[in-house]
């Protein structure tokens, strides 16, 4: 009974949300990654990206709020999660038309285009703030647990419980969607293919008669579906802060690191890798220990390895470690 | 066909072309030979759009194409091919061949995902299109297999191929038969023969096998450093004088060293 238990207590405060804040990261990295390997360059704007894509969606999600529309059980921001997407597929076009653009004419080196992207994203970030503020907004509603913890332990008789919310089980299942969506996309369509053309060896695909600025623009179209659909999951399942964005652009730059920048397969384990380290290590074992070790040996302490203070810091940490040890990444090899 | 007037190309202090006019006659397969650094792969550079031409203008069957984009060059059909071959290595050889087509619909976001069912139709035609293509070349057994496996003469083989999946007017090949064995030279040399012959195409080939020149080229083109030195037929080019003093002075006739500028 005491080893389900422990079970119990780290599906409910490790696994699970870890898996949740894993699958927002790896949709992130895949845009970061989306980025590097057609635009070849570190895209700094990506987290304000994000963070721009759910202020969208928050907006439109308030009109429908006071308009008396709503989603059943369901948070009503998914219904206006298409809408977000697009005004922010238009403002990331409007971003290249009136910034990147500029640079790839000039063929710039990479390194330009990522000090360029710093830019965008401080004007981005402060766009975001100037329009819905700098606090934290409420956008949730909808039925918020699908298990409670309650429940569960009348429905089981164990003396912990296991809540799932609405929001991550929606999480993993849109992410899940959202990658096989992108993976059909990038292995079969035709587009797909002109993109993996290019990002394999652009002189060779410009005189394959690949015409650049499509490409170009496709990548920036699915960055900033992935940005939205990753910056609404984040705000619903946790909260949504201007700030925050820009601090997530740190896991995010990680996991697209750790698996390899320029693989999507690599940027979505990258994801999960980075989302269950921050969340074991910040994890305090000492509940956990308890219900596994005989009394006498219980712990008194938290057994927190790291306090939740220095969370962003286990990303640097991991970065540091793989640049070091695999720069590569998990997955090595060619880009797309 | 392609008519290149006056062209510059400097490099900081380096005119790597320098004042070249030259005219390949539509339906020829031109020979552009000349001793290292002379400025041959610059040239091609210029006319395929990989560079801006520092003066001088290009035309294309009397249209300006200057400075154009390479894409652009291609739906104008002015393809080239590289002195070191070049591919998508991580797709097959069919998905290499079936990436090049001209205004495919299904390159367009909109068309991908919306309309698929004329996108299924163009698919299947440009399928049947590269596997002749596939066929012609004699590769049949390398359909599936990813580019980037193939040998050095295979890519070329591909390269060749690429440049049969659209209607080419002109194609620019750079030393398609360096550091390809003599059998495969012989294939791609009778690839490029029946090419002309049958679908009209106009070559210019940068090449240093002599043998492989007179084989196929009617005019050849001699540069050195940079400038036109003469033309004429195969023969005539080698017995002149003026040719036999521009290799000399870099090393040996042909042969040895195979890298061009």
């Amino acid at each position: 009974m005491d080893f389900l238990n422990a079970i119990v207590l780290f599906a409910n405060f490790v696994i699970i949300p870890a898996t949740a804040y894993g699958a927002q990261l790896a949709l992130g990295a895949l845009g970061v990654t989306l980025i590097y390997s057609i635009l070849r360059f570190a895209n700094f704007a990506h987290g304000e990206l994000m963070a721009f894509g759910a202020m969208g969606t928050i907006l439109v999600t308030w009109l429908f709020q006071s308009q008396g529309i709503g989603f059943g059980p369901l948070p009503t921001a998914l219904l206006a999660l298409p809408i977000g997407i697009v005004l922010t597929v238009v403002f990331a076009l409007l971003t290249d038309m009136s910034v990147y653009r500029f640079y790839r004419r000039q063929r710039v080196d990479p390194i330009i285009m990522a000090i360029a992207s710093v830019g965008v994203m401080f004007v981005m970030g402060g766009l975001v703030r100037f329009i819905i503020g700098p606090d934290d907004q409420n956008f949730f509603d909808g039925m918020r647990f699908l298990i409670r913890a309650g429940e569960f332990r009348n429905m089981t008789g164990l003396d912990e419980g296991l809540a799932i919310k609405l929001t991550q089980v929606i999480t993993v299942v849109v992410a899940l969607i959202v990658v096989v969506v992108l993976f059909w996309f990038l292995q079969t369509t035709r587009s797909g293919k002109a993109m993996r053309a290019y990002s394999d060896n652009e002189d060779l695909a410009l005189l394959s008669g690949i015409d650049p600025d499509r490409v170009v623009m496709t990548a920036w179209v699915i960055t900033a579906i992935l940005a939205t659909i990753a910056g609404v999951l984040y705000g619903l399942d946790k909260t949504f802060k201007p700030f925050i964005y820009m601090q997530l652009l740190l896991p995010v730059f990680a996991s697209a690191i750790v698996g390899g920048i320029g693989q999507p397969v690599g940027a979505i384990l990258g994801g999960f890798v980075v989302a269950f380290s921050e969340v074991t290590i910040t994890y305090a074992y000492k509940k956990f220990l308890a219900y596994l070790l005989p009394q006498q040996w219980a712990p008194d302490g938290l057994v927190q390895l790291l306090s939740t203070d220095y969370k962003f810091a286990i990303s640097f940490i991991i970065l540091v470690l793989v640049l070091l040890i695999r720069p590569t990444g998990i997955i090595r090899g060619k880009v797309l | 066909m392609i008519a290149v007037d006056n062209l510059h190309m400097h490099f900081g202090g380096i005119r790597a072309v320098d004042g070249t006019s030259l005219n390949i006659e539509k339906g020829s397969i031109t020979g552009l030979i000349g001793p290292n650094g002379a400025g041959k792969t610059t040239l091609f550079n210029v006319i395929a759009g990989a560079y801006k031409p520092t003066a001088g203008r290009v035309y294309l069957d009397d249209e300006d194409v200057t400075g154009l984009a390479p894409h652009e060059l291609f739906k104008k059909g002015l393809l080239r091919t590289f002195q070191i071959a070049h591919e998508f290595s991580t797709l097959s050889v069919l998905e290499n061949l079936m990436v090049v087509a001209d205004n495919q619909p299904g390159e367009r976001l909109w068309d991908a995902w919306f309309n698929n069912k004329q996108v299924q139709a163009f698919e299947d035609q440009v399928r049947v299109k590269a596997l002749e293509v596939i066929e012609f070349l004699e590769i049949s057994h390398l359909t599936h297999e990813l580019a980037g496996n193939l040998s050095g003469g295979q890519k070329k083989l591909l390269e060749l191929g690429r440049t049969m999946m659209v209607d080419a007017k002109i194609v620019f090949l750079d030393e398609v038969g360096a550091g390809v064995n003599r059998t495969l030279l012989k294939t791609i040399g009778t690839s490029i023969l029946r090419l002309n012959e049958e679908r009209g195409y106009t070559f210019c080939m940068i090449e240093h096998d002599m043998d492989f020149i007179s084989r196929l080229c009617g005019p050849v083109i001699v540069m050195a450093e940079g400038k036109l030195l003469t033309q004429g037929t195969a023969d005539e080019v080698k017995a002149n004088e003026q040719v036999i003093e521009a290799y000399l002075g870099t090393g040996q006739k042909h042969g040895k060293n195979r890298t061009s500028s």
